[in-house]
């Protein structure tokens, strides 16, 4: 999992040097700049929300869920490859997922992050939500109604963003504590001593560590499918036909893990290559997500199948009328289309080894993943909504420039956080690569004597006189 | 004791000699002792004598406390507090209310785990008498440590110290307090 010729020491030095010796690269200031400009659009566009209310935004009747559902379910997708990565891989001793969890993780954080803003914007009043979405013992003696989806979706999504801050920085611990013991420059050197707790690396303590970290993913496993379990009751809990369908959680957690493999490998490619990391993030890597992202997209194109086949079966009118109208009849039948190219179509690449060991095109298929993914959620929710029961309420939908700049916005944020991540913490777990070294190995005495004693067999064939090459 | 200190240190290449050295030292009869390693090594816990931590039964407790109070808290404001009924379904609705519990068993549980897992290890410290050697900055990249505490019962200061020599260390270090 490790190529090149490493030993601890300079594992150590070469991902912790990203972090503190390497000058930053030309391109990581472009990145960061672009992204950084991006993110003012997010500025204006909740600034523009704050002063004149949503109703800058293009919802209406009946689409009164709009962009702002759209985009926090498919930014909460994108975070559980992340979780997948660090917990799931790690309960399976999946070894490889040792080079990728942490920037996965962080990716998590922040595409969590991005998620929150936008039911949180929805309200119109986020300084309000205080007692609107946590059970707060207000004045007005106002609960939240706890047999709504929409509640349970509140604490699904802060407990995500709680246990996976706590993983990502639990992981963090040893390796700031090597930052602290390497860094040069005073400030860094006391900024990474008190966010490393003073961690000496003791036994008793990576005893207990260890036990915490497995637990961590222990629970995190359950967490993360219970997660866009939840939020697929925000739409399979209502009556509205396509919404009310029971394929809905297990497709919606394997399309979460579909964008965000393809979110991971965006990020892993430029970075493996702008940080010459390819000692550590390998051609293996890459496959693996490859495939895990064949498997995914898969099972969502299942998901897919049986939502139309639900629809026929149901012999319910509005349920196959909603079917007719999103894939032919209705006026958003492209988008549909172009779901199933970009979800469906597209991966059928990855069966073929050449796709699969190219690094442009798993970048150029997870791109096309990503948008596939946000048309997915953008299907599901506009083509269920816009033609509801009743034809005198129908509308058209479409976002107005605040609703895009806000959606852009969020991924400058993204990026900006991204590119931070990148140059101030280390992004590769240095502690766990150490772990993958051979000489990592303690070895008892039985074995020092095996290979003692084929260390000797190689030699006498070498000496042979006998012995031709 | 004439000189006022913490412990010696013993400095190791691998993490074999490290985990043959423990075990000396443990056959010795020495109990106050640490090692430090750049990364967890299993053989070690058994080398040294660790016991096993008390932590996944807090875990166990923490995550019990979260799921009462996560049925508690919708009981309360469900049925108690502000009864209020909606389409008919009654008071307490079992089925709803298993995500939120759900979601706070996992939340406590995990903060149990981490805080837990600090607070056992007595962490945060950022003082430690061992960072007072300046090779043991290398315990984080790349080298791996022993220490026997002076306050340790068997502790004599040149019995211990050439003990340690005998354990074919690279170096070993007094660790001033």
């Amino acid at each position: 999992m490790v190529e090149g010729d490493h030993d601890f020491g300079t594992v150590t030095d070469r991902i912790s040097d990203y972090t503190l010796k390497k000058k930053t690269p030309f391109g990581w200031f472009i990145g960061f700049g672009i992204s950084f400009l991006v993110m003012q659009l997010l500025m204006f566009a909740v600034t523009n929300l704050l002063a004149r209310g949503i109703g800058v935004w293009g919802n209406n009747q009946p689409v009164g869920w709009a962009f702002d559902i759209i985009n926090f379910v498919w930014w909460i997708g994108i975070g559980h490859a992340g979780t997948l990565i660090s917990a799931i891989l790690l309960l399976l001793n999946q070894k490889w997922r040792t080079s990728i969890n942490r920037f996965a993780e962080a990716m998590t954080l922040f595409a969590v992050a991005c998620a929150a803003m936008f039911p949180l914007l929805h309200t119109g009043r986020p300084w309000l939500a205080a007692y609107w979405l946590f059970p707060y013992p207000n004045t007005m003696g106002i609960w939240p109604q706890f047999r709504s989806p929409l509640i349970w979706d509140v604490f699904a999504v802060s407990t995500y963003a709680s246990i996976s801050l706590l993983f990502w920085y639990v992981g963090l611990i040893p390796d700031l504590a090597t930052l602290r013991d390497r860094a040069k420059n005073k400030f860094f050197k006391f900024i990474y001593a008190i966010l490393s707790w003073g961690w000496r690396g003791s036994a008793r303590h990576w005893h207990r560590y260890e036990i915490a970290y497995l637990i961590l993913a222990g629970i995190s496993t359950p967490l993360v499918l219970s997660v866009h379990s939840i939020v697929s009751f925000d739409f399979s809990v209502s009556q509205v036909p396509g919404w009310h369908a029971t394929i809905f959680p297990p497709y919606f957690v394997a399309g979460a893990i579909f964008a965000g493999f393809a979110m991971v490998l965006i990020l892993c490619i430029p970075l493996r290559a702008w940080y010459n990391m390819k000692d550590f993030i390998t051609q293996t890597h890459l496959i693996y997500m490859g495939k895990v992202m064949l498997a995914t997209g898969l099972i969502v194109v299942y998901g897919y199948a049986m939502e139309a086949f639900f629809g026929w079966y149901s012999a319910s009118e509005y349920e196959v009328f909603m079917i007719k109208n999103r894939i032919w009849t209705g006026p958003y039948w492209w988008s549909y289309w172009l779901l199933i190219i970009c979800n469906g179509l597209s991966i059928q690449l990855l069966w073929f080894k050449r796709f699969r060991e190219s690094a442009f095109w798993l970048f150029m298929i997870s791109l096309v993943v990503s948008v596939g993914m946000w048309l997915e959620r953008f299907v599901i929710i506009v083509t269920s909504l816009n033609r509801d029961f009743l034809p005198s309420s129908w509308a058209m939908y479409s976002p107005t420039y605040i609703d895009w700049s806000m959606f852009i916005g969020t991924i400058g944020f993204f990026f900006t956080l991204i590119f931070l991540f990148v140059r101030f913490l280390p992004v590769i777990s240095i502690f766990e690569v150490r772990t993958l070294l051979p000489q990592a190995n303690v070895h008892g005495h039985q074995q020092d004597f095996d290979e003692s004693v084929l260390e000797v067999e190689y030699t006498y064939d070498k000496t042979d006189p006998g012995f031709t090459k | 004791m004439e000189k006022n200190i913490y412990g010696i240190l013993a400095e190791f290449d691998t993490p074999t000699q490290l985990v043959d050295a423990a075990r000396q030292v443990r056959d010795a009869g020495y109990t106050k002792t640490d090692a430090f390693s750049p990364f967890p090594l299993h053989e070690i816990d058994e080398a040294l004598g660790i016991k096993r931590s008390i932590l996944p039964y807090l875990v166990f407790c923490g995550a019990v406390t979260g799921l009462l109070t996560g049925i508690g808290l919708q009981v309360f404001v469900h049925y108690i507090d502000y009864p209020l009924n909606v389409g008919g379904r009654p008071y307490v609705s079992i089925p709803s209310f298993v995500p939120p519990a759900y979601e706070l068993t996992i939340l406590f549980a995990g903060f149990t785990a981490v805080f837990g897992m600090l607070f056992l290890n007595g962490l945060p410290r950022p003082y430690h008498p061992v960072f007072n050697v300046e090779r043991f900055a290398l315990a984080t990249r790349e080298k791996f440590f022993l220490i026997i505490e002076a306050e340790d019962p068997k502790f004599d200061y040149e019995e211990t110290r050439s003990f340690m020599e005998s354990l074919d260390p690279q170096e070993v270090f007094d660790v001033d307090e």
